[in-house]
């Protein structure tokens, strides 16, 4: 990847993300193989919202390649709570690590701090942006599971604030891939998104019944539709009953179906979906490591040259 | 001067901001953050007739050159302006309108949400101009109408 940051995923080219995906196959076949890779590298952990999968990940893929994480804690606990600027924080952490990991509420952070430091950033989710390392371990979990080319793909969920499905269907548009968009209409994919799409060429449709397009998936990939995105509880639990799956919708669905998603999950993917062979979600969380592993290697690579 | 026209005194020193897009003289006064109290004497004509463009408005506004960043944004709602630099009644310099790539530091961004929206962070907003409008180059927010309503309060 000939990149100095992982900012968003419209930066990726399909080489860039088949390097990352090849290489992580390789990690995944062998972990303790990088062991050594990166001593005396520290990689700074910069969160601004909670974090269980990405920050832990990123803190055992740097672990596996040698190297150490430091961490600016909560919130609560730093100087952001003394009014510390976002462009003073990652400067000042520059000066304790080799490459930043941003996660913080507003979009266009990430952005804004590769402008402040030399080290590498990667956008660990800005606001309702992107989230492009995940995009990185969702598009290596397809892959392996039913190949990226000539591909049929649900997406389901809050698309209007689920950065995690902009950063996937911005990726997608490198690959033959029809792009199926399952929402209520409050949530359907902003301007933004639908721009960068569009631009690319992408292949989509959007619906607002997952019925309507079910059997022809090879990838139904959840998010989680957020309590405080409606006025009221009443409208939320309407709407949100609408998008949830169990093993009983799954019976429309072709036995191949990889049902993905980000986690946390609250009640989206009912727990009887867990033990049937579509489930493929865990599996989505464990590739993190492999997945961040290969990044991080591909980002700190071109910092040694 | 006919009964039927009136006209508008030249102006000494300042600038005439001429084929500007029918209806858009007080956006480009926004632009240019005149609203009257800071004193400069300005004229407005409105939907006047115009060869080219059928009908056009004219700002004057006297004491008053305008920056390179305000020309760009006045490029985006009139994109035919020419802008007359006026100096001790000649025009010194006469200059059409370029649509620029980006705007910066003139626009603020409507997404709340954008980190460049009321934070204390020391960047100036940034737009790239795309053919829909403009697209702030932090969060991806598209501004297609309505630039002028989003022209920053510190201008």
């Amino acid at each position: 990847m000939r990149q100095d940051h992982l900012i968003t995923a419209t930066q990726l080219s399909r080489a860039d993300i088949e390097a990352v995906l090849d290489r992580a196959a390789e990690i995944d076949a062998d972990p303790a193989g990088m062991a050594d890779r990166y001593p005396g590298t520290v990689l700074g952990l910069c969160f601004f919202e909670p974090s269980t999968r990405t920050k832990m990940s990123f803190e055992t893929a740097i672990k596996r390649l040698g190297g150490a994480t430091t961490d600016m804690g909560t919130v609560e606990s730093s100087s952001v709570k003394k009014g510390e600027s976002l462009a003073d924080t990652v400067r000042v952490v520059e000066g304790y690590a080799d490459a930043l990991v941003l996660r913080h509420p507003s979009e266009g952070a990430a952005k804004m701090a590769a402008e402040f430091v030399d080290v590498p950033v990667i956008n660990a989710g800005d606001g309702a942006g992107h989230h492009p390392s995940q995009t990185l371990l969702d598009l290596y979990t397809i892959r392996d599971n039913v190949g990226l080319d000539d591909l049929s793909i649900g997406i389901m969920g809050d698309l209007k604030y689920g950065r995690t499905v902009h950063s996937l269907a911005d990726a997608l548009t490198n690959f033959d891939v029809r792009q199926h968009f399952i929402s209520p209409e409050s949530l359907q994919l902003p301007r933004s998104v639908r721009f960068d799409l569009h631009n690319a060429g992408a292949q989509l449709r959007e619906h607002t019944e997952l019925e309507d397009v079910l059997p022809e998936l090879d990838v139904l990939y959840v998010t989680r539709i957020q309590r405080e995105r409606f006025p009221d509880e009443t409208e939320y639990e309407k709407v949100a009953g609408e998008y949830r799956i169990d093993a009983e919708t799954l019976e429309a669905a072709d036995d191949d179906l990889a049902v993905m998603h980000p986690l946390p999950r609250v009640d989206e993917i009912d727990p009887d979906v867990d033990s049937l062979p579509q489930a493929t979600y865990f599996e989505q969380s464990h590739n993190g490591v492999p997945v961040r592993m290969a990044l991080l290697d591909s980002l700190l690579s071109e910092v040694d040259q | 001067m006919t009964d039927h026209e009136l006209h508008v005194s030249k102006i000494r020193d300042g600038t005439v901001i001429d084929h500007v897009t029918g209806g858009q003289a007080l956006n480009v006064l926004s632009i240019l953050g005149i609203d009257g109290s800071e004193g400069l004497s300005v004229s407005v004509g409105m939907n006047v007739p115009s060869d080219r463009l059928g009908k056009k408005d004219v700002v004057k506004v006297e004491d008053r050159e305008l920056s390179q960043s305000e020309v760009d944004v006045i490029s985006l709602i009139a994109p035919e302006a020419t802008i007359n630099i006026i100096r001790d009644y000649d025009v010194a310099e006469k200059n059409r309108v370029d649509r620029p790539e980006s705007v910066v530091g003139l626009l603020s961004c409507p997404n709340r949400n954008c980190i460049t929206d009321g934070t204390n962070e020391p960047v100036e907003t940034k737009f790239a101009v795309v053919d829909e409008g403009v697209r702030c180059a932090y969060c991806g927010t598209i501004i297609r109408d309505s630039l002028a309503d989003h022209i920053h309060p510190s201008q």
